[in-house]
């Protein structure tokens, strides 16, 4: 449909907007809604994007398709008097607590009664519930703070297809709530993160670990090493202005050294070594025609889903760790001597930056964990809570200096820098196979399938490249059926790939992510080397420690195992 | 088991002239009213009395409509609501199939069975002490002469209290289907066609006009569409669509046929609200019945249509009388309502063409098909079309069902049907369109009872729940009530409705609290329009009716709470203070013993006197006190 | 009435869920009618029967959970083994329910704030309008309609079920 409206007395001309709200912000007018997101099927809860025709007649302008020869006005005073009441109404459930909420300045309930000056709330406050879901590994669900958008239901069950929160009671009894009101924990919750993404208060935050890394910085007892993921770098590079991924990372080790950090290592590195581990295997199952189609396992997200939903699939899963995984573990096992160190009674405490609010959880499984039974990850910070421990040390990034991360654990090569999108785990895979730097290009791009069929030394290797858990969910029924098969499929859980997970920097929605993704190959572009394969310091430490690529030491420390879930309850049986 | 299977039309009036000439020939057909309203007074007992009282008499009855071999030909049966349900349980004699000659009982127990039988059954002898008594004492003894039934004029009614509802033979015998059989000799088009001539528009509350309604649906090329029926009849004190469900349930099935030959539809679905099991175990059978008769199924009157109808009880929500919210309902959802565009029409239940109707709206449908368009038009006024059934209830002394012409006086129905206002009290308004409409000052109750005058005096016609109101009304507590209604019935999904009725809750509380404030009236009429434009549902869109309408015309009422802290009325216990008159007290100590916070004390023999700290004005020493004693 | 007896034997719910899946269907329309089911069966919802409707139905717990607490018929705390619901439709509201609500909640000894006396004989609800308008007030008694309901009617109603539950 295409045509043109009248929108506040000038002609807009429209073409393939689905809604009358899409129109009005793409003519440059912010309506400021709270439950409107185009990724997701019109609500109609928060009334904010309501308009008034010439007739008088009002309308939700995300529900109402758009039309040649409409003639409306988005703000008369009819209008305004409807957002303004209803701003009131909500701010009127809503705790006074802006200055210390960690969505304050990103949060659009703020934004809202800011524009549309609401400076009175007539109605008295509830008193607050203490009681504040914290209990799980990675998202703090703070219901005082919802407004009962409903984005969070609609993103876990329309883009998730994990439907593990919905509305509970009714009426001004309504809340948002696991079943039985159980913590995130207790249900088949996959922590990814992606309500929080939708939110548009402080309702659902990343778990704030920050105190936990300033306590370990403080502690003389505690050696604080860091590894830093490239999705990251792509939301520094957004939040600070800075050119280009490379130069963030730079001047994030400036920040972390002056923070007291002792070493800043690259997950690039990792997922190099990544590539190594999980090549090999798959080669292996290709050559021996068993175990296909061999799912990626780097994000945990996934992992968790598939323990759930598709625990026949289980055995399919690569059994590498994430590029997380793997680094945490070898630094655990094996810095102290590649560094020549004498820790005494010093420990080591890992720290992980991600995009990914999942990442905290899988630092949480019990499968992760060193020889003496502690976890291999001690703390996982998303970008969010860098970006915060940042601003708590005063640091405007763009005008540090640039310091270049420690050896022996961060160069990188391309491939490795490409895991932060969907398409880049696979192409990383190809460039390794076939020992080829070059850009693939049909693994790039974040549309929601990618299939590709190669030629591997005669053998034909059918590869899929899935982002969204829904999309994948899809394609594992498809595969049950017998409708669709591959040798090998690259899961992502977040639309688009880690760049848009849950622990980024708000907003991230498609259209952030479709910026990020451009940072990354950008950073691959710049990278000196483009092949894990011709990762030197990969290489190294197979001389050093491991031998080869899934020998018994690179299993001891780098491979892991799952294990079945309940579908209703997400636990496993003998938790 | 059904007799033959009904395949071609000419079976359908074939037995129709079977029934009718088998009721003809019933001596003495005995009916006794097992609505919803005479089952509470007790009509089960007295239908198994009855029953045992005729038998020990020797007095035989027919085991079934077609059972010819009784002497004396006499027929024991039941009906649906015969409409006077403050009377019940009521009982119908009448001879040889004739209603005009027959007598009419009421409140009738199972000590007066004996008489019954012996009296007028074996006799024909008439029980004064059983007939209605109006106000001056005047005895009636067949219902027609009452004036509440007569100037009624039943369309939708007409068989409720007239047949077996449990009988689909009855049902024929009266012309059933017959509607449905015009409907199939000629086309959809022409159906739709005659639907909106008839200007029959929606009675549940929608006031939609139910042909063009049908016309959208049609139009929609979908292999499958769907015909619901909206039997959630929720506003409190509406009890129409329960009696038509459980008195007269196949012409809500006809009805439904009719659409879905319409719009081409092979599948309907009847929602029905768990508080009517009666309606939902009447319906269940009717279906059961259609389905045996082959009137429900495939191949329907030999026309190649195929057709069937499932029930789906609700779970005790209000909201989901709201279409898309009853549509999530049936789908296994919360029933929380989707925003309009897309229109059920359009896209509905599971996403297919689907038109939802109200129950009366359905059951005008068969009549509309048999008598045409033109007939219909006979009652009501332009733009309000037909008949329309009204609850009365509250402070009336006729309570119960009716049906009359739409453009009835209201004042009419309140003083001529419903017999005036109880214990002869001045009228003070009628709440009309329970908690989406308004209240009626006594000084507009002539309003004619049509869509859009109702709609003028600032109420709506709605489902149809009339509440007489009398002097000992607060209308700020009135107001109260149905918001308290629609605060706990919204369904949470929009702010405006979710908040905004929470509060104006929470001011009219205050007000009837004796807290109230100056401003809290602005802001209640703020709340008020803002919740009537920003709501997403005709919930919320219509919660505020009461309040704004009540303020309307009884404003100085709301400032007497707040400023004068006085409750006009005498209702509000806030504004009660209860004293004892020193004069009439004989200090028994009997109010002492009864107030359970011990307010009261004092020596026996002497005026006891009432603590007003402690007192929580429940009103139990009032009650208690045989002298009087006691005012607030 | 309730039989609690079921809920210590996975296998006997199981069944029990099979049979009514098989009744009523697994998809997600089938959802309200097998809850009715259980809830009229059990007299509430047990949280071990929600667990095996989704484990059958693969219908999201959250999304059962979201159902059972959305309609008021449905409980997940354990009724009384009587149920009185006092009507508060218009005319009984006119009609003055209050005295009648508040006796029969004292003489049942339900606490304060809850809907159940403690000793589980007894729930004490107000429900939306009955239908029986022309008989206001008017109350339900174990599924039985009393109309012209008063304070003492219905405290004498609850006394004799009483006396029946101690018999």
């Amino acid at each position: 449909m295409s045509g043109t409206i009248i929108i506040n007395n000038q002609p807009v001309a429209f073409d393939k907007e689905k809604s009358l709200l899409e129109v009005i912000t793409n003519a440059g007018i912010d309506l400021h809604t709270l439950c409107y997101n185009k990724q997701l099927a019109p609500f109609g809860a928060c009334r904010m994007c309501i308009v008034e025709n010439e007739k008088g007649m009002l309308m939700t302008a995300c529900t109402t398709a758009p039309a040649d020869g409409m003639n409306i006005k988005t703000h008369t005073p009819r209008v305004n008097r409807i957002r303004k009441m209803a701003l009131e109404l909500v701010l009127g459930n809503h705790p006074s607590e802006c200055q210390t909420c960690d969505k304050s300045g990103h949060c659009r309930l703020q934004d809202a009664a800011n524009a549309y000056g609401v400076d009175k709330i007539r109605f008295k406050k509830p008193e607050k519930d203490p009681k504040v879901d914290n209990l799980g590994p990675s998202l703090i669900r703070d219901n005082n703070k919802c407004v009962l958008c409903g984005n969070c239901v609609r993103v876990c069950e329309e883009i998730q297809g994990v439907k593990a929160i919905n509305f509970a009671g009714r009426g001004s009894n309504s809340k948002i709530a696991c079943a039985f009101d159980v913590p995130l924990s207790e249900s088949t919750c996959i922590n990814c993160g992606q309500c929080l993404a939708v939110c548009p208060t402080g309702a659902i935050t990343p778990l704030d670990q920050t105190w936990k890394v300033k306590e370990a910085i403080a502690d003389e007892n505690k050696l604080v090493v860091f590894q830093f993921a490239p999705s990251v770098r792509a939301a520094l590079t957004e939040e600070y202005g800075i050119e280009n991924a490379p130069k963030a990372m730079a001047k994030a080790t400036t920040a972390l050294k002056m923070m007291g950090v002792d070493y800043v290592f690259d997950t690039n590195w990792s997922a190099d070594l990544t590539i190594w581990e999980e090549a090999t295997e798959f080669l292996g199952r290709v050559a021996k025609g068993e175990r296909l189609p061999l799912f990626t396992s780097c994000c945990p997200a996934w992992i968790k889903y598939c323990e759930e939903f598709y625990p026949e699939f289980l055995n399919n899963l690569s059994t590498c760790k994430s590029p997380q995984g793997m680094l945490s573990a070898y630094v655990k096992k094996y810095l102290a001597d590649d560094l020549n160190l004498d820790l005494g009674d010093k420990k080591i405490f890992m720290v992980s930056v991600m995009p990914c609010t999942a990442k905290k959880y899988e630092a949480s499984r019990k499968q992760l964990v060193t020889k003496d039974g502690e976890p291999e990850t001690d703390v996982v910070l998303t970008s969010q809570e860098i970006i915060k421990l940042f601003r708590e040390y005063g640091f405007n990034l763009a005008d540090l200096a640039e310091t270049p991360m420690d050896n022996p654990l961060s160069q990188h090569t391309g491939g490795g820098v490409i895991f932060g999108v969907s398409g880049g785990v696979a192409e990383a895979v190809v460039r390794y196979a076939f020992n080829d730097g070059a850009v693939v290009e049909a693994c790039r791009g974040t549309q929601e399938l990618k299939e590709i069929d190669l030629d591997y030394k005669g053998i034909p290797v059918k590869v899929a490249i899935v982002n969204g858990m829904d999309n994948a969910g899809k394609l594992l029924d498809a595969i049950k059926s017998g409708e669709k098969e591959y040798t090998i499929i690259e899961v992502m859980c977040c639309r688009g790939g880690c760049i848009g997970g849950g622990g980024q920097p708000v907003p991230n929605e498609m259209a952030q992510r479709e910026l990020r993704k451009d940072t990354i190959y950008d950073a691959d572009y710049l990278a000196a080397l483009k092949n894990p394969a011709d990762n030197p310091d990969v290489k190294a430490i197979y001389e050093r420690h491991l031998g080869e690529p899934n020998s018994h030491a690179a299993h001891e420390i780098l491979h892991t195992s799952y294990e079945p879930r309940d579908k209703v309850t997400g636990q496993w049986s003998k938790d | 088991m059904a007799d033959f299977k009904i395949n071609i039309v000419a079976d359908l009036e074939s037995l129709k002239d079977k029934v009718s000439a088998a009721r003809a020939a019933e001596k003495i057909r005995i009916s006794l009213c097992m609505g919803n309203g005479c089952l509470a007074a007790g009509a089960g007992e007295v239908y198994d009395a009855l029953k045992e009282s005729l038998e020990k008499h020797g007095v035989a009855t027919k085991s079934d409509l077609f059972d010819e071999g009784v002497k004396d030909n006499i027929n024991y049966t039941h009906t649906g609501c015969q409409g006077m349900c403050q009377h019940g349980p009521l009982l119908q004699i009448d001879p040889e199939n004739n209603s005009d000659k027959g007598i009419t009982y009421m409140k009738v127990t199972v000590d007066d069975v004996d008489e019954i039988v012996e009296k007028t059954i074996m006799n024909g002898e008439v029980i004064e002490r059983l007939l209605h008594k109006d106000a001056n004492g005047v005895s009636y003894k067949n219902y027609k002469d009452i004036p509440f039934y007569q100037l009624q004029t039943f369309v939708t009614m007409k068989d409720c209290g007239r047949i077996n509802p449990h009988d689909i033979r009855e049902y024929i015998g009266i012309g059933g289907y017959l509607g449905l059989a015009n409907a199939l000799k000629s086309t959809p088009a022409d159906v739709i066609k005659t639907m909106t001539d008839s200007g029959l528009k929606g009675r549940g509350g929608g006031g939609f006009p139910t042909g063009v309604k049908w016309n959208f649906c049609a139009k929609e090329t979908a292999p499958k569409k769907y015909v619901v029926c909206n039997g959630d009849e929720g506003d409190p004190g509406a009890f129409m669509d329960d009696a038509i469900m459980d008195g007269s349930p196949q012409s809500i099935l006809e009805g439904m046929r009719i659409a879905g030959f319409a719009i081409g539809a092979d599948e309907g679905w009847i929602y029905v609200r768990a508080e009517y099991p009666h309606a939902v175990k009447s319906l269940g059978k009717a279906i059961e019945e259609a389905r045996e008769y082959g009137l429900l199924g495939d191949n329907i009157l030999g026309s190649g249509m195929k057709f069937d109808i499932h029930i789906k009880e609700g779970a005790g929500a209000f909201v989901c009388g709201e279409e898309t919210a009853l549509l999530a309902s049936i789908e296994g959802k919360r029933g929380m309502p989707r925003p309009k565009p897309p229109f059920p029409a359009h896209s509905g239940l599971f996403g297919k063409p689907t038109i939802i109707n109200n129950v009366e709206t359905f059951a005008n449908v068969p009549k509309i098909m048999l008598l045409g368009a033109d007939v219909f038009k006979q009652n009501g006024v332009e733009g309000s079309y037909g008949t329309k059934t009204f609850s009365i209830t509250g402070d009336i002394v006729n309570s119960g069902l009716i049906e009359v012409p739409m453009g009835t006086k209201m004042s009419d129905i309140v003083y001529k049907i419903g017999g005036g206002v109880l214990n002869n009290a001045k009228l003070k308004a009628v709440q009309v369109g329970g908690p989406s409409g308004g209240c009626v000052p006594a000084d507009k109750a002539d309003v004619s009872m049509d869509y859009d005058s109702v709609k003028a005096v600032g109420a709506i016609v709605g489902s149809g729940g009339l509440v007489v109101m009398s002097e000992t009304a607060c209308m700020v507590d009135v107001a109260k009530y149905f918001m308290t209604f629609t605060q706990s019935e919204s369904c949470g999904k929009c702010t405006m409705c979710r908040e905004g009725t929470k509060r104006m809750l929470e001011i009219l509380t205050k007000i009837c609290d004796g807290r109230g404030e100056d401003g809290d009236i602005e802001t209640l009429e703020e709340l008020a329009k803002a919740v009537s434009d920003g709501s997403l549902c005709a919930l919320g869109k219509t919660a505020p009716n009461p309040v704004l309408s009540t303020l309307r015309y009884f404003r100085s009422e709301y400032e007497a709470h707040i400023y004068d802290k006085k409750c006009p009325a005498g209702k509000c216990t806030a504004f009660k203070k209860y004293h004892i008159i020193p004069d009439k007290c004989k200090g028994c100590s009997a109010c002492a013993r009864k107030c359970p916070v011990g307010a009261i004390s004092g020596e026996l023999k002497k005026p006891f006197v009432i603590d007003s700290e402690k007192c929580i004005k429940c009103g139990v020493c009032a009650a208690t006190c045989k002298f009087g004693a006691i005012e607030f | 009435m309730s039989c609690a007896c079921a809920l210590d034997d996975p296998k006997g719910i199981e069944a029990y869920v099979s049979s009514l899946v098989e009744k009523h269907g697994r998809e997600r329309h089938s959802l309200i009618p097998i809850l009715q089911a259980v809830q009229s069966r059990f007299n509430y919802l047990p949280k071990e029967l929600l667990l095996e409707v989704s484990k059958q139905t693969d219908i999201p717990l959250s999304n059962i959970y979201g159902v059972a607490t959305f309609y008021a018929f449905f409980s997940l705390d354990p009724k009384g083994k009587n149920m009185i619901k006092v009507c508060n439709g218009t005319a009984c509201h006119v009609r003055n329910n209050k005295p009648i609500i508040e006796a029969a909640l004292k003489v049942c000894n339900i606490p304060e704030g809850a809907i159940t006396s403690e000793d589980r004989l007894f729930s004490v609800e107000k429900v939306n309008c009955l239908g029986a308008c022309g008989l206001a007030p008017a109350v339900v008694v174990n599924g039985k309609v009393y109309g012209h309901v008063t304070p003492d009617k219905i405290t004498a109603l609850i006394n004799e079920l009483r006396d029946k539950e101690e018999a």
